[in-house]
Order: structure tokens, then C-alpha cells, then sequence
């Protein structure tokens, strides 16, 4: 069970509490993680990354244990703590303002 | 006993303004979808419970959000709470948020490019839809302005979104450029006698016509004149700002450009300006009265570098002969001190007798006037800086 943290925004725009708890199959990656989030939750199509690129949002970023994976390859394997749901996976937005 | 709604579109979130006939008293809901933009919220003609919005970030792309019960709640279409999410394969039901330019090889028209502020050449990118237009007939019709320039439609409710690619396919649209604000078909007109003609506006590329219900479009600039571009009578390339028409003639069509108020006799097949004695033709809106065919309202903007009323006056004008004529109408409206923009899809007149207007600043006041013009009044205040405004008739 793979734990993942959203912003405030898209949490009420999937009605979900602080963090979701997802299955995925297979290899735990990043494309695999936002596969899984859009396929539970499909009104997040599109807001994480385009529909047809698949491009992360330019003012998203995503970390995993302290480790920013914004500019990682979709296939990179997550960390072994995430993947065992000690660590969520963070789906963080640029701070508005400044 | 008929009731009226505004539905007003905020920088951060959706508001609806409810009251009776007289329109004295307003409740004010929301915000709905707080913290989010939502460009325009337009009723359906045709079932007014049947409200779409655009709900829009810069962090989250967009959502069309809808509600079948006059704005109390709301749902991506598709995604009713406690419904099914997805098919019995597991993928989504509904696309109701992706707009996607059609590139197929049957009937949409290779992802071309158009114009950069820099003169090169720059692919299509969907940011945002800017209007929603709603079909005069069937509630689960409704058509998108989107930025990049294009159009939208979908006919199960705002489920799913095909574009109406011969637009972006014109000819001419690789010379279509962003102003300031973007590129974005930000005015649709469904002609109210000819269900195969649609107006559209692109900002700043002008207007453009279709008689085939979408399949082919042609500009309709001849008559405007535009100094800031570099041939002023261009086939594409004017800023228009905003069209309106009455229901009774569409064929007449009125337009706020960059710079000059235009009209058209012969649907927008030639143009001639109307500006007259106004204290400046720039602006965003333009209106026309639901009842006199020839009362056109504007509210003019001191220049294109200085978005705010002349001499700090809030002043709506009011032409009742079809242009050129202006009386300003300032009762109830502030005359001093007052530096917000109106834009271009922040007016609206209902269908009661007599007829109402209503209009929202970037202030976030939304005023309200139960007389035509003549007399005015703040329904809200403080609201963020509104967007858009529009008003049904509710039974």
C-alpha cells in the first residue's frame, strides 16, 4: 500500500482526507503511482499531469524520502520506504505568493 | 413568481446571487470551488437548473464543474458522489476536464502552430477554458472557448470534449497571435434563428463565423481598423474584446474592440464604428437590452494602458439608437476615486420587464440596476475580482 500526499486543492477535488492510500501493480515508479491515483480517483486526470504528454504540471513537484524526483525519468523505481508505506509520496505545489 | 440568478465568476471561486422579481433584496451563496479561478459560469437556456462552470489553476490545469439543481450543488460531470468512478475495466468514466486538440486523421487538422509574441512560430497548448456556452435547445450541449484558441463541444453534459478543429484550422492560423492576456476564443454567439451559424471571438486574432454548425469558419473583419497591428484592415490579427446581439436579430451584432465600439448589420460580414460621443471607445463589455433591440450598453476604460473608468468615474453608457448616441448613467455608481476594470465578460441583462443589468468590477463589487440602466445599486462588494457575470430568469 503505497501512502501519497496531495495538495490542499486536488485532496478536496478527490474528497479524501490527508493522504491517499493506494495499490499498485507491478513495479512501484512514479508513472506507476500516478497511474494508480488516476485510475481510483479519474476527476485527478489531468491535474497532475497533461492528459496527452503525461507531463508533470510545471508548478507540481514530487518528492519521496527528502528526495526530490520532480525531474526523474516516469520509470524510476520508488524508495523501498515508500513502497512499504513507511513514507507517503509527495505531490507538492509551488507556494503561491512570494 | 419569477426570480432572478446571477452567476458570478471570481478570481477565487463562484458565487451565486439569488432574488425575487424586484430584485431589491439578493442572497449572496459561496464561494463555490474556493481558491480556484473560475473564468465564466453560464446557465442553460434550456433547463435553467443546468449550470456549467469553468473552474481553473495554474497549479492544476482545468475542471468543468456542473450542477443540476440551479448552483446549490455542483459535480464534474461524470464523477456524481457516490457513483461509480470508473468502468468495469478500471478506466475512468468520463474525460470531463480533458480538452485535447483533435489531430486525427478523419476530421481534425494537424496540431499546426500559430503566431509567438516574437513572430515565431509556437504550437496550440490548452490552458484554460475561458466561456462556456450552453446550446439554446439541449441541456447536454454546451460549447467551450478555450486559450490556446479553440473551440469545444460536447453534447453528453460536459462528460467528454471534441474540438471543432475547422477553426483552428483556418487558414489563417498561423497568423493568429496572443495579446497580453493570451489567445483564447473568449466570445461564443449561438445565432438565436440559424442553428448552423456560430459567432466566435479570439483575442487577438477577431471574429470569425460559421454557417455549417462548426465545420468551416470564415473572419468576419471587414470595417475594423486596428493601429497597433502592422496592416490596420488585416484579414486576422484585430483584438476584439467582446460581441453581443439581441435574440430578435442576430444578424445585428454589436463589438467592443481594443480600441472602438463597432456594429454589424449583415452578421459580421462588414463592420462600422458607433464609438460617437463616448469618453473613450476602450473597453471590454458590451451588451444590448433584452427588450429594445437597439439600447446597447458599454462601459468605457480610459486606454489600453490604463485599465480603469476616465477621471476615476464609474459611468455606464447607454445608447438607445443603436450606437453613436451615448448617455452616461451614473446613479448610484461611484464618481470619484473608483480604478477598476470591468472585463469582458462581466456584464449581463436578464429578461424581466423592466429589464435588469448587472455588471462586475475587478473590485469585486457586483452592481445591479432593475431599470435598465437608469438607476444602480451594489448587490455585493467584496468579492475577489470577478471575472464574469451572467443572469438567468428562474421560474
Amino acid at each position: 500500500m503505497i501512502r501519497v500526499v496531495l495538495p490542499y486543492h486536488l485532496r478536496n477535488l478527490a474528497m479524501i482526507g490527508s493522504e491517499m492510500q493506494l495499490e499498485v501493480s507491478g513495479d512501484a515508479t512514479i508513472a506507476s503511482v500516478l497511474d494508480s491515483i488516476e485510475q481510483y480517483y479519474p476527476m485527478l486526470t489531468g491535474t497532475i499531469r497533461d492528459h496527452t504528454t503525461k507531463k508533470r504540471r510545471p508548478f507540481l513537484r514530487f518528492y519521496a524520502c527528502g528526495e526530490d524526483l520532480s525531474l526523474a525519468e516516469p520509470g524510476t523505481r520508488l524508495p523501498d520506504k515508500v513502497i512499504n508505506g513507511e513514507e507517503p509520496f509527495l505531490v507538492i505545489g509551488a507556494v503561491a505568493g512570494g | 413568481m419569477k426570480g432572478v440568478r446571477v452567476l458570478v465568476g471570481t478570481k477565487k471561486g463562484a458565487f451565486v446571487l439569488t432574488s425575487d422579481a424586484k430584485r431589491l433584496k439578493w442572497d449572496v451563496s459561496g464561494p463555490f470551488f474556493a481558491g480556484w479561478e473560475i473564468y465564466h459560469m453560464k446557465g442553460s437556456p434550456a433547463d435553467p437548473n443546468r449550470i456549467y462552470a469553468s473552474q481553473s489553476s495554474g497549479w492544476f490545469g482545468q475542471i468543468v464543474q456542473r450542477s443540476d439543481d440551479g448552483g446549490k450543488t455542483w459535480f464534474q460531470p461524470g464523477f456524481k458522489p457516490g457513483e461509480p468512478t470508473t468502468n468495469d475495466q478500471g478506466m475512468p468514466v468520463t474525460e470531463s476536464n480533458k480538452f485535447a486538440y483533435d489531430v486525427s486523421d478523419t476530421d481534425g487538422k494537424p496540431l499546426t502552430t500559430h503566431q509567438w509574441y516574437d513572430g515565431t512560430q509556437h504550437p496550440w497548448e490548452f490552458k484554460r477554458v475561458w466561456h462556456m456556452e450552453p446550446s439554446l435547445t439541449d441541456p447536454n450541449t454546451v460549447y467551450a472557448g478555450v486559450e490556446d484558441a479553440a473551440l469545444f463541444k460536447s453534447t453528453d453534459g460536459g462528460s467528454s470534449w471534441k474540438e471543432l478543429s475547422g477553426l483552428r484550422g483556418h487558414k489563417t492560423g498561423a497568423q493568429w497571435a496572443p495579446g497580453a492576456g493570451g489567445m483564447a476564443v473568449h466570445t461564443i454567439i449561438l445565432d438565436q434563428k440559424n442553428p448552423q451559424r456560430i459567432y466566435i471571438a479570439i483575442s487577438s486574432a477577431g471574429a470569425f463565423r460559421t454557417d455549417d454548425g462548426g465545420k468551416s469558419w470564415k473572419p468576419i473583419n471587414k470595417g475594423l481598423s486596428s493601429l497597433y497591428i502592422p496592416d490596420p484592415h488585416a484579414e486576422v490579427g484585430h483584438c476584439v474584446h467582446h460581441i453581443a446581439n439581441h435574440p430578435s436579430r442576430p444578424e445585428v451584432l454589436f463589438m467592443q474592440k481594443h480600441w472602438d465600439v463597432m456594429r454589424s448589420d449583415d452578421a459580421g460580414d462588414s463592420w462600422y464604428e458607433i464609438s460617437g460621443n463616448l469618453p473613450s471607445d476602450f473597453g471590454f463589455v458590451v451588451d444590448v437590452h433584452a427588450h429594445e433591440p437597439n439600447t446597447v450598453y458599454v462601459i468605457p476604460i480610459k486606454s489600453d494602458s490604463e485599465h480603469f473608468p476616465p477621471d476615476g468615474k464609474l459611468r455606464v453608457y447607454r445608447s438607445r439608437s443603436g450606437g453613436n448616441e451615448w448617455e452616461a448613467l451614473t446613479k448610484g455608481l461611484p464618481q470619484k476615486d473608483c480604478y477598476v476594470n470591468i472585463l469582458r465578460d462581466a456584464m449581463a441583462v436578464d429578461t424581466m420587464d423592466p429589464c435588469g443589468i448587472y455588471f462586475g468590477t475587478t473590485g469585486g463589487q457586483v452592481y445591479g440596476s432593475a431599470d435598465g440602466g437608469d438607476n444602480w445599486n451594489p448587490i455585493v462588494q467584496n468579492l475577489p475580482s470577478v471575472c464574469s457575470v451572467e443572469v438567468q430568469v428562474i421560474p
